[in-house]
């Protein structure tokens, strides 16, 4: 399982189009988009304030990447002696073969869920299928799309291109003594009595970590239903899955994260619930499950790591600022990605982890507008790296551990920026182009149809700058 | 370079005012030279190389570079009338021209590198005396203007200085208008879509005159308001704080 089960690039254009072709979908997700745009704005109502808690929040996250190694071993140690049993897991499939082995072993058959990417990139539910499990998701968003055979759309916001009138009809039809409603609160009631039930029942719940202190041995979930507390607490087992990036070095850390992480994500000042995990059920507690596992997982981070420039790329909190804030993703929402992560941080990260081959086409989708990176809390500088990948999509032996170099490279498209570059690196040509680009301007084609499809021909002007300026050399009134 | 009166400049014209916006340009030189300063041009640039560089044809672009670091050699500063060849020519030339021979002139380019407004008000803090008729005017910065070079407020500040100009920034005026160079072709229908909002936004301010001090939102903002039938010219701001303070016609 590779987190998707088509090639992301693969009919990209076409989902473009249809995302494009769906009023409500775009009137949706502009809606969403503003209105966390604006929720996030109001958090942080001083610039100078947030500015320098990025810094801090960045530079956290570099200190812990710069010793990532070291922290990790540190946090198996801390975990370990606090009683939570480490597993480390290098791909997906042999995450997935772990965690099934955790159930099995524990004699489990249901399982709840509590929401993560981490899950979703190794695709653990399809896993649990297989292995004939029942899982559940239990946030309330994951559970709509889970019911629905869909995927999320949004890392934090999974349900958010669906409307109140589509989840009531979903829900009737498919819960059963369910009468159809919109009411918000009825609708939320609906589904949490399903999901009380599956919490009672469940054998294990599954989780992801939001941060994990080496110092401590401590895992940091954030969430706002309850569904991560009771998915943690309830069954007698839990496991949590996590990308190595995830690893802080001291729990002082974590309140400049969290205040980031929230109000970023959301725009809330804190979060609803903070779990703060150390150990299994002690002796005298009563209530938390008995066994807690952490499965460590790399699928392609530690090649990330090994480059200096796309390391940063591991700074992510997964807070989904980047693609609140992404004209482009405000205007497909994150099926048209086709991938797990959509967004800016989806066409940073999938490229990565599964090659510029099957991923590369996703770098296009940007216009290097810059809203992403003024938008990340941790300073990733988004359209740098969608730049690189760019450059590495196009270009053979670079020499970085990203896979499927030069794979996006089409041969008109070289052989025109060689010309290009050829007029422009040549005086006289380019002067010659542009005299007559200025002189046949009545005659240029209206060309590219890409263009003049929605705009009026470019139409060059009369006489060049260059032109205008040498006039103005040879005329005795000109001042040079 | 505050330190010592600037009397001399050069001027990087950039390959879309040279071919689409000559106006534009000599509107920038005319407003430096109504300062007394020597306007250097050197007549062989032609482009900072941004088109093959933001496509990821770095070796392309690196070729265009050079050339631009050559001929801009002097230590005087260097003004571009262009919010995103002035951030490539200031952020983007040292990392593409770090292991090149001229990395350290690439770096001095960088560090000499003005937008013309942010030069226009920072530096000079010119003075203006608007001589025309009132207008509402719908002014639009570049994404490379406002993040990368951050000089919106540069713009709004020369702006703000002509008595008679209502100036309107149009709602989510800091949304892109989906130009981004060869993403209007590559990505058209996203592209199109972007830039249709924020033609609506553009029309909804009920602005006669659309301003902005980048020609790539220029062209893709004006040639969809002109597809559309839209009566609302679109100008470069230099070109019309030039007309509006009595410069002669260009």
């Amino acid at each position: 399982m590779s987190g998707f089960s088509t090639h992301p690039d693969h009919d990209f254009d076409v989902r473009i189009h249809d995302a494009l072709g769906n009023a409500e979908l775009r009137e949706s997700f502009h809606g969403a988009m503003h209105f966390l745009r604006d929720k996030r704005r109001t958090q942080f109502p001083d610039p100078n304030a947030l500015e320098a808690l990025r810094d801090r929040g960045a530079a956290i996250r570099d200190r812990a990447l710069a010793r990532l190694p070291d922290l990790l071993e540190q946090l198996e140690r801390n975990c370990t002696r606090n009683g939570i049993q480490v597993h480390w897991a290098e791909t997906a499939e042999e995450a997935n073969t772990l965690i099934t082995g955790l159930v099995n072993a524990a004699q489990g058959k249901r399982i709840v869920k509590g929401k993560s990417m981490a899950t979703e990139e190794i695709g653990l539910n399809s896993a649990f299928e297989a292995a004939g499990f029942t899982c559940l998701e239990s946030d309330m968003g994951e559970y709509i799309v889970q019911q629905a055979n869909e995927t999320p759309s949004h890392i934090i916001m999974p349900a958010i291109h669906r409307n109140k009138a589509s989840i009531a009809r979903q829900f009737h039809t498919q819960i059963p003594e369910t009468p159809y409603t919109e009411d918000v609160d009825e609708l939320i009631g609906t589904g949490r009595r399903v999901l009380r039930r599956a919490f009672a029942e469940a054998d294990v719940g599954i989780s992801g970590v939001n941060f994990a202190v080496a110092e401590t041995g401590t895992l940091c979930l954030v969430e706002n239903e309850g569904n991560g507390r009771m998915s943690t607490t309830v069954p007698d087992m839990h496991i949590a899955v996590m990308g190595i990036e995830k690893v802080i070095e001291r729990l002082a850390d974590l309140p400049d994260l969290l205040r980031l992480l929230t109000r970023s994500a959301t725009g809330q000042a804190v979060t609803t619930y903070l779990n703060l995990i150390s150990s299994p059920r002690k002796q005298d507690e009563c209530d938390g499950p008995r066994q807690v596992h952490l499965v460590l997982l790399d699928n392609g981070r530690s090649r990330i790591y090994a480059d200096r420039q796309l390391r940063e790329t591991l700074r992510c909190i997964r807070c989904g600022a980047c693609m609140n804030h992404c004209p482009v993703y405000e205007r497909l929402g994150g099926h048209a990605y086709g991938t797990v992560y959509p967004g800016p941080i989806g066409q940073v990260v999938m490229p990565q982890l599964h090659g510029l081959d099957r991923a590369g086409k996703l770098t296009q989708a940007c216009s290097l507008n810059g809203a992403c990176g003024e938008a990340c809390p941790v300073r990733i500088p988004l359209p740098d790296l969608i730049r690189r990948l760019r450059h590495e999509g196009v270009t053979q032996d670079t020499g970085s551990p990203v896979k499927g170099h030069g794979r996006q490279r089409k041969p008109a498209e070289a052989l025109t920026w060689k010309i290009w570059s050829l007029i422009h690196r040549t005086p006289w040509l380019y002067s010659l182009t542009t005299h007559l680009a200025t002189r046949a301007r009545k005659l240029l084609p209206p060309w590219p149809r890409a263009w003049t499809n929605h705009r009026a021909p470019l139409e060059p002007a009369e006489r060049s700058f260059r032109e205008m300026m040498e006039q103005r050399g040879r005329d005795p009134g000109g001042k040079q | 370079m505050n330190a010592t009166p600037v009397n001399r400049v050069y001027l990087f014209g950039t390959c879309l005012v040279d071919v689409f916006h000559p106006r534009a340009g000599m509107a920038a030189v005319r407003l430096l030279e109504r300062e007394g300063i020597f306007v250097d041009f050197p007549p062989e640039q032609t482009c900072c190389g941004q088109p093959p560089y933001n496509s990821g044809y770095d070796e392309q672009a690196r070729d265009v570079a050079r050339q631009v670091v050559e001929r801009f050699s002097d230590p005087i500063p260097v003004i571009v009338p262009s919010g995103s060849c002035a951030g490539m020519l200031r952020h983007h030339y040292p990392s593409l021209l770090a292991d090149d021979p001229l990395a350290n002139a690439a770096q001095d380019l960088a560090a000499r590198t003005y937008e013309l407004h942010e030069f226009l008000n920072r530096v000079l803090k010119i003075r203006l005396e608007d001589q025309g008729a009132p207008v509402r005017v719908a002014m639009h910065t570049a994404c490379s203007a406002r993040r990368e070079m951050g000089v919106r407020d540069d713009g709004l500040a020369l702006l703000g200085q002509l008595k008679h100009v209502e100036v309107c920034e149009p709602e989510n005026a800091e949304a892109c208008c989906g130009f981004g160079g060869t993403f209007a072709v590559k990505m058209s229908e996203v592209s199109a879509a972007m830039a249709s909002d924020k033609c609506g936004a553009i029309r909804a301010t009920g602005a006669r005159q659309l301003l902005s001090s980048d020609c790539g939102c220029l062209m893709n903002i004006d040639g969809m308001l002109r597809k559309q039938g839209q009566d609302l010219n679109g100008e470069h701001l230099a070109e019309f704080i030039w007309k509006r303070t009595g410069g002669e016609p260009l």
